[in-house]
């Protein structure tokens, strides 16, 4: 990406110029984000688009001063961002509020700090409870509401210290999907009538249906490290219909753009790292032979469009894209350019019973992952036939984070006892080559 | 559209001039009447406290019950200052170990030392230092019995302090700083509320705890320095010498009595109103309730004084931000890192001068023999103490879950058992050492028991408490499938219970190494008792003011609880965390 689309009118609200992001750790640094570079204009929303772990919400983290960048800097105005900036508020996924407090403290905390007079604060905070549909909650703690509820006094909090841009992580990611809709419905009213007093809104999703509703502009990130690989402008007018033809075309196609391969790298290139350093996402057993029983069945037949089989399954991309790339991996189904379609090995799968599945995926663990494979030859040379899993634990560690190496050892464990490819006891941490009868 | 506005009102309305009136009402005055009587009692007890140390000689402590009352309140108010001292210790030393690594570094092994080491086994220290500091008034023996209960109470409340601190939930710390609060702010608004609950719950344990060394601190002989504060336990003493059954009876219940109303007015009412803090975002199913809390918010004068007290602290909060969003400072790195590069060299040459002090000490005065005596007098005490936890343990166990497992029987049983674990059990010694000298029982053994006498009951309430929070399904599956007892024991509740026996054990264990310095040694009139042991040889050294062997004794001591907690308690406390924490 050189220098984003910038919007017609005048200078930039945002400006966020060559960010990067090291993360320090045992052999060397992880890059988390690699040469951001975007703008954030008037009167625009903007959806920064990615799987969890691309560093989105790292992003916004830096542009909030929460957080200092490895490199690069973030402008706001006129100001290069060093700590907390006052343009900015931000609505968090967890909501965030303070348990012992009521909503009407909870809303006038950011009024406090400011060291604004009681009376005046009060009602600065009463105008924004008003307009978030909030009156009648004044009094009530957060355990006493709903997660809809909290989060809108979350955005009245957000709201009421009158920044200039709203940063909002995941909001509605935490909230049933009737709640969340309902909510995003309201902000887009609020916004296209002018009610809030803010320019922009920058919004983190991994939800690509929410940001085809939400945005005008969307950047979508690629993970490992987190880039802008595309930037699409939505020209639909407001208010959206998710089944208007043209906002499912445009669906599609970001499902496609986000299930594309690496043009240089082999199938394995969804996952960071290489043979055994190859960072795993946990998925039981139980999903990929669910996952697959689906794709073959009716409607689908062994082949199927990404978010048309997302949709039913009530499953966002963070839910069903590991699924489908480690049966990509595991060479049970293929996935591209949005499509998913299981292989001829998939299909025998589906057809047979439950120890000849077992065994069909033990061949395939074994064939296909590389540190599977490199725990049972361990395993099989030695004479005890046991291995402690500090001994492999150390050798992921080489190449990846602590928190990455637990979850990949668990991935590879889960699909072994699943297979009876090797064993692993819990309490003494060793893998053994026994399997309980 | 009466009712909308109704409720409105009752959050708009500005301070005191609500629609309805300023009469007092019955919960007003009864209220009141408390308060009022708290503060009389405080200035009588600070007056007193004042008093020159003749008052001491010329009013000596006397076996008339008339003087019970005022004996008691002396007692409790040396209790509140002691707590009182600990909250400020902990609000400091925990917030400069949450905010500091160098400070941290220094800060919680020590806590974790001190939290081991007989506290009882200082007072020879203390006394000594407080009576030089205050020579002409009796604060300097009120100073080192306050002491002694700070010493009992402060380290585990400030090391629940600092855990809270440093496991601030990670959104609303961004939220703080996204908004820009001022450290005083984020400190009433963040730091304080998500510590409270963790903070009141132990600093009930700590009072619990404290009941025991007011009374064990009042009376102390010190060399030839002997004082005798008024207060319930030097009545006690009085009685012991005077051979007087009747008057030791009477402090076990005026003791009781106490007990029970700074349970009633002061811990439950807290633990009621802190229950808001609880971080959790459900609303909980069973909420502590106290009466006197109902008392205080119902009243109407008393709801309108504490919205004036709120709306002070309000502005207290306010202050010190007068330069609005905070600027964050940025120290140069290489500062940073050349302090953190003396930081630990300056602790090591402290630790190194101190330790040449110690052997400087010791060795003028003591030999290898003394040590190897003490250590074998340990572990005789060491003996005792598993000997009795394991008895204790036996007892309390089954009894424990038989209760926590019937719902009515636990919220009957459970605060009885937290009474008797706050209860002193010194005040109940006399009454043994009777028994045992009346029956001429061998003291080696039978005066043991006495020390877990206090403790046993931290064992039962924690295993009552675990036992209530089984969970119900798992219960029912057991029963489905009809496991027989003993294998219904190993593989169900045992394992369900074990991080709160541990929790429980642990802290009973603790308070019985305590208890040894006082009773491995009783006396009743001219009779001695003694038993062989670590606690007898402290308290022996501490009467005859050989401080050599003072310090000796508690080092030794120290030595043995800390390395028993790490070898013991402590794997298998992570073990139960690991493996058998229930949800």
């Amino acid at each position: 990406m050189g220098t984003a689309v910038l919007p017609a009118a005048d200078a930039p609200l945002v400006v966020v110029d060559r960010v990067r992001q090291l993360y320090p750790k045992g052999g060397g640094d992880v890059l988390v984000l690699d040469d951001v570079t975007l703008a954030l204009g008037d009167d625009e929303i903007v959806s920064l688009l990615g799987r969890s772990g691309c560093g989105k919400s790292t992003l916004l983290r830096i542009i909030a001063g929460l957080m200092p960048a490895s490199a690069g800097q973030v402008t706001i105005g006129d100001r290069t961002v060093a700590g907390p900036a006052p343009e900015v508020a931000m609505v968090f996924q967890t909501f965030a509020l303070f348990p012992w407090l009521t909503v009407l403290e909870n809303v006038e905390i950011g009024l406090e700090a400011q060291g604004i007079d009681p009376v005046e604060r009060h009602k600065s905070a009463l105008a924004a409870i008003d307009l978030i549909g909030l009156d009648g909650y004044e009094s009530a703690y957060p355990k006493e509401l709903s997660g809809g509820m909290r989060q809108r006094v979350g955005l009245a909090r957000a709201l009421v210290v009158h920044p200039k841009v709203l940063l909002m992580d995941e909001p509605f990611s935490a909230l049933d999907v009737l709640t969340a809709e309902t909510l995003r419905t309201d902000l887009l009213d609020l916004w296209s009538e002018g009610r809030m007093p803010i320019s922009s809104i920058l919004l983190v999703t991994h939800n690509i249906e929410e940001a085809v509703l939400m945005s005008d502009r969307i950047l979508v990130f690629s993970s490992n490290p987190g880039r802008v690989v595309a930037e699409i402008a939505v020209a639909l007018p407001q208010p959206r219909n998710r089944l208007d033809p043209a906002f499912r075309q445009l669906v599609d196609d970001i499902y496609a753009r986000m299930t594309a391969r690496p043009v240089s790298k082999p199938a394995e290139g969804v996952f960071p790292g290489t043979g055994i350093a190859m960072v795993l996402p946990r998925v039981s057993p139980n999903l990929h032979a669910g996952l697959m029983e689906i794709l073959a069945a009716e409607p689908y037949r062994g082949h199927a469009d990404l978010p048309v089989l997302a949709s039913p399954l009530h499953m966002e991309i963070d839910d069903l894209f590991p699924v489908a790339e480690t049966l990509q991996l595991l060479r049970f189904a293929e996935v591209a350019e949005g499509d998913i379609k299981l292989t001829e090995a998939g299909q025998r799968f589906v057809q047979l019973e439950p120890d000849g599945r077992k065994k069909l995926f033990a061949q395939h663990v074994l064939a296909y992952v590389p540190l599977a494979q490199h725990i049972r030859r361990v395993l099989d040379e030695r004479s005890t036939h046991t291995a402690p899993v500090g001994r492999f634990r150390g050798e992921l560690e080489d190449h990846m984070s602590e928190d990455s190496a637990d979850q990949t050892l668990r991935a590879v464990t889960s699909w072994a006892r699943y297979g009876e490819v090797f064993a692993y006891d819990e309490s003494t941490g060793v893998f053994s080559l026994d399997n309980p009868s | 559209m009466a009712e909308e506005t109704d409720g409105r009102l009752d959050w708009a309305r500005p301070l005191g001039l609500g629609p309805t009136g300023l009469l007092p009402n019955l919960y007003d005055v009864v209220i009141f009447i408390l308060i009022a009587a708290v503060f009389v009692g405080l200035a009588h007890g600070a007056r007193e406290m004042m008093a020159p140390t003749s008052r001491l000689t010329l009013e000596p402590v006397t076996l008339d019950a008339g003087n019970l009352p005022e004996y008691a309140l002396r007692t409790t108010l040396r209790m509140f200052a002691a707590i009182v001292a600990s909250l400020l210790f902990t609000f400091v030393v925990a917030t400069l170990a949450a905010k500091s690594r160098k400070a941290e570094l220094v800060i919680i092994p020590a806590l974790d030392i001190l939290q081991s080491v007989p506290v009882l086994g200082f007072l020879t220290f203390t006394v000594v230092f407080f009576l030089g500091l205050f020579p002409q008034s009796q604060l300097g023996a009120e100073c080192a019995a306050i002491f002694a209960i700070f010493t009992a109470q402060a380290w585990n409340m400030a090391f629940s302090f600092y855990q809270s601190l440093r496991t601030l939930p990670r959104d609303l710390d961004e939220v703080s700083r996204h908004f820009g609060l001022s450290p005083w702010l984020r400190f009433w608004r963040l730091e304080a509320p998500f510590a409270a609950p963790g903070l009141i719950w132990n600093t009930m344990m700590s009072m619990s705890g404290g009941w025991f060394f007011v009374v064990a601190s009042e009376a102390i002989t010190v060399g030839d320095t002997t004082v005798k504060l008024p207060g319930i336990g030097s009545w006690l003493a009085v009685a012991i010498d005077a051979k007087d059954l009747r008057a030791v009876l009477l402090a076990v219940g005026t003791m009781a009595m106490v007990i029970l109303a700074y349970d009633q007015l002061l811990f439950r009412p807290i633990v009621a109103w802190a229950d808001k803090f609880r971080f959790e975002q459900t609303a909980a199913q069973q909420r502590p309730r106290s009466w006197v809390y109902e008392f205080w918010r119902r009243g109407r004068v008393i709801r309108r004084l504490s919205a004036v007290m709120a709306w002070i602290g309000r502005r207290l909060s306010m202050m010190s931000n007068p330069f609005g969003r905070p600027v964050r400072k940025v120290a140069p790195a290489i500062v940073g890192r050349i302090v953190d590069f003396l930081w630990l060299p300056i602790v090591l040459a402290v630790v190194a001068y101190a330790l040449w002090r110690i052997f400087e000490f010791v060795e003028s005065s003591l030999g290898w023999s003394d040590v190897t005596t003490a250590f074998g007098l340990g572990l005789l005490t060491l003996v005792r103490v598993i000997v009795l936890i394991a008895l204790a343990s036996l007892v309390w166990v089954p009894i424990g879950v038989w209760i926590g497992l019937r719902p009515w029987a636990a919220n009957r049983v459970q605060p009885v058992a937290q009474f008797l674990a706050a209860f002193p059990a010194n005040v109940l010694f006399p009454v043994a050492v009777v028994a045992i000298v009346r029956f001429d029982l061998n003291p080696d053994i039978w005066l043991s028991p006495l020390m877990v006498l206090g403790t046993q009951w931290y064992i039962l309430f924690n295993v009552i408490a675990g036992a209530s929070a089984f969970p119900t399904d798992l219960r029912e599956v057991s029963t489905l499938f009809r496991l027989r007892s003993w294998q219904w024991w190993r593989s169900v509740i045992l394992p369900g219970i074990l991080p709160y026996y541990v929790t429980g054990a642990l802290t009973a264990s603790g308070g019985s190494w305590n208890a040894s310095i006082v009773a491995e040694v009783a006396s009743w009139g001219d009779t001695k008792l003694k038993a062989a042991g670590l606690g007898a040889y402290i308290a022996g050294a501490t009467e005859a003011g050989d401080y050599p062997r003072v310090v000796l004794g508690i080092a030794v001591m120290s030595i043995l609880v800390v390395a028993f907690n790490r070898l013991v308690w402590r794997p298998l406390y992570r073990l139960a965390e690991r493996r058998f924490r229930v949800n």
